[in-house]
């Protein structure tokens, strides 16, 4: 094996997009000699993907709002499947990670007395997103960025983490390769944060950028962590279905927070036949009542279009599959006939950018044609709420990558802000963890070197399997078996598909070098979506409910029994093993806010 | 547009050298320059080495020079084409060649170092600030910049004379100068360091980042431009140098 | 896929001097023939000295014009020792004013000096430095020659009034409104600079502390997204004023009176 980089540091974070970013920010400020590693150029990460804002309740519109109203909405959005300790943390600490953003240099919308400006968005009791037009993870990336180069943070870009080393069971850092040169490099480290993303690449459709491959789920599981909620995935309402090029691409929910709404092919608005019975005391029955509610917030109920993602995901495929969708296969989003076109280009001007660019669309004259996207993982890597901290000694995480706080359905919104709040926690309390270790720990190399040699087997093999290919067929299987709506067989069928994929991808061979080889990249990648794909399937396999992001049409209602549980998968040698584990309990002066007013 | 074909001219090779190799690729309706990018990356030339991220024209990861002109390929859409065209794609120019598409960027992230940061003044009694929506509107344009460095890449100043990168930050810089300089918050003054520096006199206007950028900022009438007018009054306009020592308005220049 | 066989080094990526295939060249020719045309053309009738007033009309080249040998003296300031044409007593200031703005600064550095010809087209020389150097650094005194020029136009301004008035009385010729459109275009090119929009309230960090500039601010930076317009039609509109009073002058036409 060739010589490799070895660098040491206190705390390294894998991974810059917000909660990253966030984390290293604070570790760094706590005194801790800090690494940010990323997979792409710096600032290129998924957060700038979010559009319409982060949650927290400020109550600069609305002075009703407060942390136990978002708490409130937050648990029932997760259908009370969140950890009940995160979702109280997020909204009690979001609006101060909000107000510091802003203090870094951040531009949000204001109003009228020169506050922050909030919005509305599906889930959220009051006007709740600080936003910044409809580029608001932009903004909150480029700000968290510069304020992190101004710190002096050490940044290792486009740089593939392959491997979470040890030292007995204490982490002792990661190793991996630069893409650019594909040498290989160990970064020694007391503690590491995991905020490494989603896992959305996995499926066809995708508002997910390639980076999104569940690397970090794949590391923590192969480090001995444990990993929860992984049925639970965000298919996101509103998606471009036309072109095909561009299917899956993102449409903000803050189209609908700022009027859009959706309709099937006869121009009926259709959430007014989708509402739950859980939503039906605070959701408008008359489209009357639900335009009065853009305005009076307090006399009226919420407009159906706004009802959390899941269900208004769930109508849109319901309405597709009874023949009443738009032409390519969606259906129609339509703030044209409803706002005004010098409002729609102020308040959704990527939007209007978006559609006009990318399928010759004008967004103030023509609905727009959308459909679900995979969006987010609720679930991820297994941890403490407080700390972040999972069960391997000195590793935690932040952001997408970790469970708990969302349950089982997220919020709009509520990304942003969770982001910011655990990338903060992790941050510091890995630079607090780091601080008690006295002696850097130690690497053996010899597990190195035999991981060197893995990973160079794609270019040396001397098989016959195009990565694309197999990527291809994964992401087909998933969307046809792990999709929006679940049953046994297909379930079944992913996962005897998994098996064969993995052992397509043992015989898998690339062309050229390892200099920005692409193909070697994905090949690599594909391990990790392996890995994702395959708990996500297993913990569906095991959820025999709906609920949230996961529906099963062999059981279409929810079930008392796994309202108390989650689905927790451990990798025990090769195999992943799952288990069930009682929710933590909430405790009883929270319990008020849930009973029915 | 139904399907057409297409020849494209890709550049392939590293610092050392290289040249064109050619792909037909077969174009479906709606496809851009990277959908036909990733067809010959799975089809022809897995190692074909290309930056991408979102796909969407938000990431400004994509940056490439197309038939000549720096652009973004995700969003440039094949239907801008005629049929049968031959498509030359090259890596941005002004930049170190790394493999095939992919350049360093670094030097955008050095000079992104150079910029004093964001330091805000006093917070309002109740602990947070105001600022009203017009104070802001102009610097919101600015803060729409993806970094996609098609600005940089265009600017003759470091593209066609190597020997000016030391002394000149180049116009994303400069956007992210005016949006600190114009930030309502923001007490730290950075005229000195622009004139001084980071070389904003070098820049002759001629325009060429306002015209690439996908963001459609205006970098030079809405960023440069008042720059330099904030360094002439600063630096070149008698009558305003006596202004300030009449009212002895003192300025806190930033390191 | 075929390869072509000699290997080429990065730098010879770019054949020539670009890659780009449209006609990148028309536009900066264009602007050689139409700036160049203009700058022979003013010249030229600076220096006839003569046909540029035919009462109640001035000829904007010669305005204001202020020496003795004037045929209609706006204002005199200077003694009968200048014997040149009186053009030139006035004629920098415009000509400044234009050669410093921020505008014409990219049509001419591009057109005329290749630095570049067009976006992504090569440099033609091999050194740069831009206006951080000699001459070019001259180019900040920009605003004083937006100052001078308001000036002039105040001066333009008093030749298009007269030029409503023949033998004492109010009339309407279409040199009136040749006079009055060129006022009214100089008027928007002047107010539509750069400079001018910075001193209005470009220089402020927080507008709502000063809401009369700041409106000022937002006039100016309506006006100056189209200074580029407003700097040819202005140019136009120059030439053709002079013209106008120039073949009256000389007999080829006749005024036309309205009223």
């Amino acid at each position: 094996m060739d010589k490799y980089e070895t660098h040491e540091h206190d705390v390294i974070v894998v991974g810059a997009g917000g909660a990253g970013l966030r984390a290293a920010i604070e570790a760094s400020a706590k005194g801790a000699k800090t690494a940010l590693i990323c997979k792409s150029l710096l600032g290129k990460a998924h957060t700038v993907m979010a559009e319409g804002g982060i949650a927290a309740a400020l109550g600069n519109v609305y002075p009703e709002d407060g942390w136990k109203v978002h708490f409130r909405d937050t648990m029932r959005g997760g259908k009370m499947l969140n950890n009940w300790r995160m979702a109280q943390l997020h909204a009690q600490e979001a609006p101060a990670r909000v107000l510091e953003l802003e203090e870094w240099g951040a531009l949000f919308d204001r109003t009228k007395d020169g506050r922050i400006l909030q919005r509305d968005f599906g889930g959220h009791r009051y006007a709740r997103l600080a936003h910044v037009g409809d580029r608001t993870g932009l903004e909150m990336i480029r700000t968290l960025q510069q304020h992190a180069v101004h710190k002096g943070i050490d940044v290792f870009m486009e740089f593939n983490v392959q491997r979470l080393v040890k030292d007995g069971d204490k982490i002792a850092g990661a190793f991996g390769y630069y893409r650019e040169t594909g040498k290989f490099a160990l970064f020694k480290a007391k503690a590491v944060v995991l905020a490494s993303g989603g896992v959305g690449k996995s499926w066809k459709f995708t508002s997910n950028s390639w980076e999104c491959t569940g690397d970090g789920i794949a590391l923590a599981a192969n480090a001995g962590a444990d990993l929860q909620d992984l049925e639970f995935i965000q298919f996101h309402p509103t998606g471009m279905v036309w072109p095909p090029s561009v299917r899956g691409l993102l449409v903000t929910e803050g189209v609908r927070g700022d009027g859009g709404t959706l309709r099937n092919k006869s121009g009926k608005r259709m959430m007014f036949d989708y509402i739950p019975e859980f939503f039906k005391s605070e959701t408008a029955d008359t489209e009357e009542e639900a335009d009065r509610w853009y305005d009076d917030k307090k006399a009226n109920r919420r407009t159906p279009d706004l009802l959390p993602r899941d269900e208004v995901a769930r109508a849109i495929n319901s309405e597709v599959k009874a023949g009443r969708g738009s032409p390519h296969g969606g259906v129609f989003l339509d703030i044209a006939s409803r706002r005004t076109p010098e409002f729609i280009k102020r308040r959704l001007p990527s939007m209007y950018h978006q559609f006009k660019e990318l399928a010759d669309v004008d967004i103030t004259t023509e609905p727009m044609e959308v459909g679900p996207t995979c969006h987010y993982a609720m679930g991820g890597i297994r941890n403490e709420a407080d700390s972040t901290a999972t069960k391997v000694p000195g590793l935690f995480v932040a952001g997408e990558v970790a469970a708990g706080m969302h349950g089982a359905n997220r919020l709009g919104g509520n990304s942003l802000s969770d982001l910011v709040v655990f990338g903060r926690r992790a941050g510091l309390y890995a630079a607090e963890y780091a601080a008690t270790v006295k002696t850097q720990p130690t690497v053996d190399a010899g597990e190195l070197e035999e991981l060197a040699k893995d990973l160079l087997g794609p270019l040396d093999g001397d098989g016959d399997e195009s990565p694309y290919t197999i990527h291809h067929d994964l992401q087909e299987s998933m969307q046809a078996n792990v999709g929006i709506v679940r049953r046994e067989d297909e379930l079944k069928v992913a996962l005897d598909d998994l098996q064969k994929f993995k052992a397509r991808l043992k015989k898998v061979k690339v062309d050229g070098n390892r200099h920005f080889n692409p193909g070697w990249h994905l090949a690599l990648d594909l391990r990790s979506m392996l890995i994702v794909s395959e708990a996500c399937a297993m913990a569906a396999l095991e959820r025999k409910e709906s609920r949230g992001g996961h529906t099963r049409e062999d059981f279409p209602k929810t079930d008392p029994h796994f309202a108390k549980v989650n689905i927790v998968l451990q990798r025990v040698g090769d195999e992943l093993q799952r288990r069930e584990e009682p929710l933590p309990v909430m405790p009883d002066e929270l319990k008020p806010l849930f009973e029915e007013k | 547009m139904a399907a057409s074909n297409f020849t494209f001219r890709v550049w392939r090779g590293d610092k050392s050298g290289g040249n064109f190799v050619e792909y037909a690729v077969e174009s479906e309706e709606g496809m851009v320059v990277l959908d036909c990018i990733h067809k010959i990356q799975a089809t022809d030339a897995g190692d074909l080495a290309v930056r991408w991220n979102c796909k969407a024209g938000k990431c400004g990861s994509c940056s490439a020079e197309i038939n000549g002109k720096p652009r973004l390929m995700c969003m440039t859409r094949m239907s801008t084409f005629e049929p049968g065209a031959t498509i030359t794609v090259t890596p941005l120019k002004t930049f170190p060649i790394l493999r095939d598409l992919v350049t360093d960027v670094s030097f955008n992230y050095e000079k992104a170092k150079q910029v004093p940061g964001f330091k805000p003044g006093k917070k309002e009694a109740d602990g947070t600030y105001r600022m009203q929506q017009e104070d802001i509107d102009r610097v919101q344009e600015f803060h729409k910049c993806i970094e996609c460095f098609l600005c940089q890449t265009v600017c003759h100043v470091i593209r066609d004379h190597e020997d000016n990168k030391e002394a000149f930050a180049g116009p994303r810089l400069f956007v992210r100068y005016a949006s600190l300089e114009m930030h309502p918050l923001d007490t730290n003054d950075r005229v000195a360091l622009l004139k001084e520096k980071q070389g904003l006199g070098l820049c002759n206007i001629t325009k060429c980042c306002t015209e690439v950028c996908p963001e459609h900022i205006k970098i030079t009438d809405n960023a440069i431009i008042p720059l330099k007018e904030r360094v002439v009054s600063q630096y070149y306009d008698p009558v305003a140098w006596l202004l300030r020592k009449v009212r002895g308005k003192k300025t806190e220049a930033a390191e | 896929m075929n390869k072509s066989l000699k290997v080429l080094q990065p730098s010879e990526m770019i054949a020539g001097s670009t890659n780009r295939t449209d006609a990148w060249w028309k536009e900066p020719l264009l602007v050689v023939m139409v700036l160049g045309g203009f700058a022979i053309y003013a010249t030229w009738a600076a220096l006839q000295n003569k046909h540029y007033f035919v009462a109640p009309y001035l000829s904007p080249f010669y305005s204001p014009c202020l020496s003795a040998n004037c045929a209609d003296c706006t204002l005199p300031l200077i003694g009968k020792w200048w014997n040149l044409s009186p053009a030139f007593l006035i004629l920098w200031v415009p000509g400044g004013f234009r050669a410093t703005c921020y505008y014409y600064r990219k049509a001419y550095y591009r057109s005329f000096f290749g630095s570049p010809p067009g976006c992504a087209v090569r440099d033609v020389s091999k050194s740069y430095k831009g206006e951080s150097a000699f001459p070019f650094i001259l180019q900040n005194i920009h605003r004083y020659f937006f100052w001078m020029s308001l000036v002039i136009l105040a001066f333009l301004w008093w030749d298009a009034l007269h030029a409503f008035k023949f033998e004492g009385k109010f009339g309407v010729g279409v040199g009136s409104l040749v006079l009055t459109g060129n006022a009214v275009l100089l008027s928007l090119y002047s107010l539509s600079c750069h400079s001018c929009r910075h001193i209005a309230g470009g220089g402020l960090d927080v507008f709502s502390k000063a809401p009369a500039r700041h409106r000022m601010w937002k006039t100016f930076t309506k006006l100056n997204e189209n200074h580029q317009l407003f700097a040819w039609i202005s140019l136009f509109g120059v030439a053709l004023t002079d013209v106008y009073v120039r073949l009256l002058s000389m007999g080829v036409i006749k005024d036309f009176r309205i009223i």
